[in-house]
């Protein structure tokens, strides 16, 4: 029987540009909830209607950020590693996410103090082995530490543009063997530990990676992405894909799209766990 | 002198780091990363995992020309994973009397050691075998001390957090002549090994340091007195170490022409010849020593006198079994090895010939970047010193007077 995909959102009542810790946010420029509370129930509704059970996270005064629930951490089971955010604005986030995990009865657990880890935005499962973006916001040490509880194959990817400071700006599993990706994004060994480990690679243009084409939801085999990819949107159809888009620029104005404004909660589509 | 192995070694830190670092390419990155930034590295440990699951763990010992170099390095791969092995300072405790060490104390090798003070390396000085380290904590140093040296609240090194040492197979990549690695046989070709060695001795000449000879009577018994005065004339022998016997029968023949009574020149025993090296030591501790000697004009040849006259520093230590002995014979052996460690001193290079009581005397006392040439009739002679430790050592199985002027004829050739 097909499983009954489930993920986390959290409404952007109290979303805005109040601080700038990424090359995309702009507090000048700013954003309009109107907009985006607009543009995020248009996601929430895509998604329900292919099928996911959405949760809701209560959104919080003074945590503009909590609506990209992507970073609160990495699940693995019934496993919650809570996020250790590098910028003390997102690390207040953490206490809500951790209560919400606990509540419905997963074990939460921390990482040692001295290694930032930012959950599902760095570190992403395509078949058994987890894909790790590090150098920007997250240790390689954190995701070294959780390859050792987990005893599941971590492969650490240094993310050398700043422009996509998370991995899943610019990497997207599709399925086992599978994903999206960007390649200036990585440097040269990084590049060669996808290439060597996942065998059918789509790799998005400069326009469509900054129109954050990578951050996309698998939801089966339906990729709900930022609207304006076309390109992404018919190589993945050539690949037996159905694509959904979604306009989600109020977002991009904070660096986030379509797949940081989500969290899998039964594990991604392309995660093997054992 | 640890200067000697600093110079050349640079700065050093190990690191580790662990996780699926060949599938992820993260070990080949930051052993690029090292490179790239200048420095160099050694790969001291590697465990690989045998399932896709399981992590690999590597051990790297980082090197560069200077601190900041190394800072920077460690900087750039700490961001890959790659951190400083966990350390403490080294521990130390005072002594609680004279002339013994702590318990735990920390027994030395003849390898560069090294002790963290502070956070810092520093090289240990006088390294030795079988010492103690004695720590100045005020003056950021550390030296080896044998044990009869110590004195109450000396602090000395206990245990084995904070102290590293550099095997000479590390070593050897940048400053350990090729032909060390050989071991003694009497079956291999001399002409090589003797060029080997006349080609080591003109490096460390040239380099400034020192060439320390230790001598057995055998080299006057074989006729070989020439040869070493030859040496000592063209600035290839620099410090002189031996016992009662070697001098004696130098003497002797520099007196008598005889060698334990037997002519040099006819190889057959004189008259009365047994009596000769008796005699020889009872003129010279009548004139008062052998300096004198050649003060007044009563030895005019021979390796005493040639040290004398070229101001060549020599250390005669006394056994049991030594006739007379001659006045400059130091016979507290305490004395005699705390002089021979002062007179090491600068020496790059050593050749040991025809002596087992002195060779291994000797070779306890140098750090194991000194190069020994080994030079005995009795193989036993070289499988022991190295046994004991001094694996620096090339060994030559052969009587002392062909090897001696086939070395003496290569070293005049390459002039």
């Amino acid at each position: 029987m097909q499983r009954q995909p489930r993920i986390l959102m959290c409404p952007p009542d109290y979303y805005g540009i109040e601080y700038e810790i990424n090359p995309w946010m702009n507090r000048a420029r700013g954003s309009s909830r109107e907009r985006a509370r607009q543009q995020w129930q248009q996601l929430r509704d895509t998604l329900v209607d292919l099928g996911v059970v959405v949760e809701l996270l209560q959104p919080q005064e003074g945590l503009p950020d909590l609506v990209f629930t992507a970073n609160a951490g990495l699940i693995h089971g019934n496993r919650f590693f809570s996020s250790h955010f590098r910028h003390e604005e997102r690390a207040r986030e953490s206490p809500h996410f951790d209560s919400w995990f606990a509540e419905r009865g997963f074990s939460v657990e921390h990482l040692p103090e001295e290694m930032y880890f930012e959950g599902a935005g760095d570190a992403l499962f395509c078949g058994p082995a987890l894909f790790a973006g590090y150098r920007i916001r997250s240790d390689i040490q954190g995701h070294q530490y959780l390859g050792g509880l987990l005893r599941v194959q971590v492969l650490p990817l240094e993310l050398i543009n700043a422009y996509f400071y998370h991995l899943d700006t610019c990497f997207c599993p599709l399925a086992p063997g599978e994903a999206l990706w960007y390649p200036e994004a990585f440097d040269a060994y990084g590049r060669r530990v996808i290439e060597n480990h996942i065998p059918r690679l789509i790799a998005a243009n400069e326009a469509e990676a900054r129109c954050f084409g990578c951050n996309a939801v698998v939801v089966g085999k339906t990729v709900v992405l930022n609207a304006g990819c076309t390109n992404l949107a018919s190589d993945l159809e050539s690949m037996g894909y159905t694509t959904r888009s979604v306009e989600l620029d109020e977002f991009i104005k904070s660096g986030g799209s379509a797949k940081c404004l989500t969290l899998r909660l039964d594990g991604e589509e392309a995660a093997q766990w054992t | 002198m640890a200067h000697n192995a600093t110079g050349k070694q640079g700065f050093v830190e190990e690191v580790e780091i662990q996780g699926h670092i060949i599938d992820s390419l993260i070990l080949p990155k930051v052993l690029d990363e090292i490179l790239t930034h200048g420095g160099s590295y050694v790969i001291k440990d590697i465990r690989i995992g045998q399932r896709q699951t399981d992590a690999s763990h590597a051990r790297i010992e980082v090197r560069a020309d200077n601190g900041d170099k190394l800072r920077e390095i460690l900087d750039a791969i700490h961001d890959h994973g790659a951190a400083p092995l966990a350390l403490r300072d080294c521990q130390t405790v005072a002594a609680d009397m004279d002339g013994a060490f702590p318990e735990q104390f920390y027994s030395t090798t003849n390898y560069r050691t090294q002790v963290r003070l502070s956070g810092e390396w520093i090289d240990v000085e006088d390294q030795e075998m079988d010492c103690g380290i004695l720590v100045d904590t005020e003056e950021s140093a550390a030296r080896c001390v044998p044990m009869t040296e110590v004195r109450l609240g000396d602090r000395i090194v206990v245990g084995r957090d904070g102290l590293r040492v550099f095997p000479a197979e590390t070593a050897a990549r940048s400053n350990l002549f090729e032909f060390m690695a050989s071991p003694v046989s009497s079956e291999k070709p001399k002409g090589v090994t003797v060029r080997e060695i006349a080609a080591a001795m003109k490096r460390t000449k040239d380099a400034g340091e020192k060439i320390l000879a230790v001598l057995g009577p055998a080299i006057v018994h074989t006729g070989s007195v020439e040869h070493i005065c030859k040496l000592i004339r063209g600035g290839y022998l620099n410090v002189l170490f031996a016992g009662n016997a070697l001098a004696t029968h130098d003497i002797e023949q520099a007196l008598f022409n005889t060698s334990l009574g037997i002519s040099l020149d006819r190889g057959l025993p004189m008259e009365e010849g047994h009596e000769h090296h008796l005699r020889a030591i009872n003129t010279i501790r009548r004139i008062g020593g052998i300096r004198r000697a050649v003060e007044r004009g009563s030895l005019k040849s021979g390796i005493m006198y040639e040290c004398i006259r070229h101001e060549i520093p020599f250390l005669l230590a006394g056994s049991i079994r030594d006739d007379g002995p001659l006045p400059e014979v130091v016979t507290d052996v305490l004395e005699a090895q705390r002089r021979m460690r002062e007179m090491i001193h600068g020496v790059g290079f050593c050749l040991m010939m025809a002596t087992m009581l002195h060779s291994i005397a000797t070779g306890n006392l140098l750090p194991a970047w000194v190069k020994v040439a080994c030079v005995d009739i009795n193989p036993a002679t070289v499988t022991k010193l190295t046994d004991r430790g001094s694996i620096q050592t090339v060994g030559v199985v052969t009587d002392a007077e062909p090897f001696l002027r086939a070395l003496v004829a290569e070293l005049e050739r390459e002039k």
